[in-house]
């Protein structure tokens, strides 16, 4: 693979600069971080599932297309990008003087600041806070933070209600169900699956019961959640949000959405308590002029959301009288401490990333088994919750490069696949696991490769699989264990003469050593560079290279039988 | 307030610090972020720096309609002050009055079509732009309306701290004329004067607009277009739980 030239090139370098004390990860047994089984037999099952692929397929492609228009209207779009990156560096290279700011400024108008190290002191804290506040139930605005610490469950076994008001979060708490996308989360679920879920769960849940003859009319089942939702915003106590920035210089805290159900929140009731990853500062007021530009275009494709909220500590006479910020770690410290891997904090949770990633658009968010899907998901799951515990994420990705292109703070995502793939070896190297039948294949390529003439008898030798393939042209099936690989791919011939022989032919004919010019032809094995191939992920030549990236472990020409066939919908 | 509970939170505060400072052992370089996109001052890209104020307000309208705002164009009159008569920096505190007429007769018009009687009257409203509107009930927010009194209302009527043109944002931060956040919120339909002096191109210049005036830690409410969703298969659906219908008066 030519895209391991990236960051793995640097991996000694990483390693000696860890410093002594690694921070540690988000702990096991809390919040959504870790999927119960490894990506392939999620995607597997996923991909199996009609519905969900044209679910995604439809939604997916609906964004690229929006986000495409907005961002080709912005002529500084690359300069934006590029500050945005170096913002959120800045801060990262700086975070505890900018924490400390924050929490001067929060505290100096009104609002209260409370640190938790982990998932499990974060959750402790809010419910304490609740309790405090004498409230039983909280209306909650979507928030990744939330979800990635399980808070809905540990404000449950508090006994607290806690009612999701985003359209999106509402669907997947009425349907039992997982989010499946940061910004979106039940874009797995089409519109008559929407009605069905209100029509049969909103007066099961004790809520408003949606309207009798409730159509899937997107306008109807927006109403019906209004409707469901109205009283709970004007007598809510408590309201639970995340946030999307906050301004060390001002204590300023900003929450972009569209609906109104996040200014109900941060407005209607008493107290407010906003949980906040470490990582979502920015520096200075002026800052926001970036993000507030990188942010709506890149995950709704707009060019400004409907609502963005901005509130500094507590104001008198105008919304909440207590306000809470609980700075979240949960493994963000020890992302940081890789230096080739801290760049995922740079994240803003727009999701471009996932709606032009092909692996996202197949299988969906739910194989990823994080509340973080798709290419950010893969690095930043790992990392969060160390790799050891989300092996498989790392390769949940064809390295094509459309994830770096769409990303509006740059991160670069496959590079950092790599770096993580090579931590997941190193992982299983050290913890005495048992050998896996890779190591065994890779050690014994390895011998044959160190002596020429090791390699030509294996090159001859490997003619012999010629007759695996003779009537199809490609060899499908292999026992096992090589059968893991051709269980979806299939394999080409091994060519008729090998290029070795035809050399030592050639150089024994008429034209001598010197004819053969064509050895100095680039070789079509090391194939496109792989680290960013795609100059624009939603042009349509784009798209048809993505897909015959994705396509090219299958030359044999066989039905692929996990491909959907439709591409643009 | 202050952080007054003692142990678990500073025990958990010292301990995050510390693990900030062993992450960054590397004392990885951060050069300064270059400042070499459209800044204040610098126009939008669809309007150059200079353009006429005209063109600035052309776009302004045009970004409302586009996300199904209702925009109603007011001309200035002859006798209208020449350029900007207050700046954000004194907040909306209304306006002298040579256009108010032309105001109160819009805002009537609005009223009227959408068939509104009893609307919200944020403190420091200008007297007049409700002076041409006939059987309209104008409720007071003192002392402060509850939420469930709010839901009952038609709608609210509110100046602004400023629009950004190429976005079709409005600011509104709580100043005279706009009341507190629940106010614009709660009632269904949100009608709102924006004065052509509170235009500003992009959101660089409404950032620095809003710094400047002292406004930046206010509570502030930037909206774009009526209340809306792309929650259901992307598909961008006005109407959940802010105003489901939001009216602009732009005055010229």
């Amino acid at each position: 693979m030519t895209a391991a030239s990236g960051p793995a090139g640097a991996s000694p370098a990483t390693f000696l600069g860890l410093p002594a004390v690694v921070p540690p990860t988000a702990p096991r047994g809390v919040g959504m971080l870790r999927g119960d089984e490894p990506f392939p037999v999620a995607a597997r099952r996923a991909l199996g599932d009609a519905q969900l692929r044209r679910n995604l397929g439809k939604a997916t492609g609906t964004i690229r297309g929006r986000r495409a228009r907005v961002v080709a209207e912005l002529d500084d779009w690359d300069q934006l990008r590029a500050a945005g990156a170096a913002i959120k560096d800045d801060v990262l290279a700086h975070l505890g003087d900018y924490l400390v700011q924050l929490e001067e400024q929060v505290t100096a108008r009104g609002g209260v600041v409370h640190w938790a190290r982990d998932a499990n002191e974060a959750n402790r804290i809010v419910v304490d806070l609740v309790r405090a506040a004498g409230a039983t139930e909280v209306v909650k605005v979507k928030s990744m933070a939330t979800q990635e610490i399980g808070l809905n469950e540990a404000l449950a076994d508090a006994g607290v209600a806690a009612w999701e008001t985003d359209l999106a979060e509402l669907i997947v708490q009425l349907g039992h169900d997982r989010p499946s996308h940061i910004v979106v989360p039940a874009i797995h679920r089409n519109r008559a699956e929407i009605r069905d879920i209100f029509a049969r769960e909103m007066g099961a849940s004790g809520g408003v019961p949606a309207p009798p003859g409730l159509t899937d009319e997107p306008r109807a089942l927006a109403e019906a959640a209004r409707r469901h939702l109205r009283q709970r915003f004007l007598s809510a106590r408590v309201a639970i949000s995340g946030a999307n920035f906050a301004v060390a210089e001002t204590g300023t805290l900003a929450v972009v959405e569209s609906e109104g159900n996040g200014r109900m929140c941060l407005t209607l009731p008493d107290t407010l308590i906003t949980v906040m990853g470490l990582e979502k500062i920015v520096p200075t007021w002026r800052d926001l002029e970036v993000f507030l530009q990188l942010l709506p275009r890149s995950a709704t494709g707009e060019r400004m959301n409907p609502y963005t909220s901005m509130w500094t500590g507590v104001a008198p006479g105008d919304g909440p009288r207590a306000f809470h910020l609980v700075l979240l770690d949960n493994g963000r410290t020890a992302t940081l401490a890789d230096p080739a891997g801290r760049a995922a904090l740079r994240c803003i949770r727009c999701a471009a990333c996932l709606n032009v990633c092909p692996v996202y658009e197949r299988t969906g968010g739910h194989a990823y088994g994080s509340v973080y899907p798709g290419p950010i998901g893969a690095v930043l799951s790992p990392q969060l919750a160390g790799v050891a515990d989300n092996p498989s994420l790392p390769y949940a990705s064809t390295l094509c490069g459309a994830c770096l292109d769409a990303c509006p703070v740059a991160i670069d995502i496959p590079s950092m696949l790599v770096h993580l793939r090579a931590k997941v070896v190193d992982a299983g190297r050290g913890a005495g696991h048992p050998p896996k039948p890779e190591r065994a294949v890779m050690a014994a390529a390895a011998w044959t490769m160190a002596k020429p003439d090791r390699w030509a008898r294996a090159l001859r030798a490997a003619r012999l699989g010629r007759l695996l393939g003779r009537r199809r042209g490609a060899i499908g099936r292999l026992p096992p264990p090589l059968a893991a690989w051709t269980a979806s791919r299939d394999l080409p011939l091994p060519p008729a003469e090998t290029f070795r022989d035809r050399w030592s032919r050639q150089r024994s004919g008429p034209d001598g050593p010197d004819a053969p010019d064509s050895l100095n032809a680039p070789d079509p094995l090391d194939g496109p560079n792989a680290s960013n191939p795609l100059d624009d992920p939603d042009a349509p030549g784009a798209r048809d290279l993505q897909d015959a990236r994705i396509g090219q472990d299958a030359p044999g020409g066989r039905d692929a039988p996990d491909e959907p066939d439709e591409r643009t919908p | 307030m202050s952080r007054t509970d003692p142990s678990p939170s500073d025990d958990a505060r010292a301990e995050v610090l510390a693990r900030v400072r062993a992450a960054l052992a590397d004392r990885p370089a951060a050069p300064p972020a270059s400042r070499d996109y459209r800044t204040a001052g610098d126009g939008s890209p669809s309007l150059a720096a200079d353009a006429p104020r005209e063109a600035l307000l052309e776009l302004l309208a045009g970004r409302l309609v586009d996300y199904h705002a209702l925009v109603r164009r007011v001309p200035t009159g002859p006798a209208a002050p020449a350029g900007p008569t207050n700046d954000a920096s004194d907040g909306n505190d209304g306006n002298d009055g040579n256009d108010d007429g032309d105001i109160a007769a819009a805002v009537a018009d609005a009223l009227t079509q959408r068939g509104a009687r009893r609307l919200v009257r944020p403190p420091g409203l200008p007297a007049g732009w409700l002076a041409a509107a006939r059987g309209i009930e104008a409720v007071d927010d003192e002392p402060p309306l509850t939420a469930a009194e709010l839901d009952v209302l038609d709608g609210v009527l509110t100046g602004c701290a400023l629009a950004i043109a190429e976005t079709g944002t409005i600011v509104l931060d709580g100043g005279p004329g706009q009341g507190r956040r629940a106010l614009s919120l709660v009632p269904d339909y949100h009608l709102v004067v924006v004065r052509a002096d509170q235009v500003v191109a992009g959101v660089p210049d409404a950032l620095a607009r809003l710094r400047a005036a002292g406004r930046a830690t206010r509570p502030l409410t930037w909206i774009s277009g009526p209340s809306a969703t792309s929650d259901i298969e992307l598909h961008r659906v006005e109407g959940v739980h802010g105003p489901r219908t939001l009216e602009v008066v732009l005055v010229e």
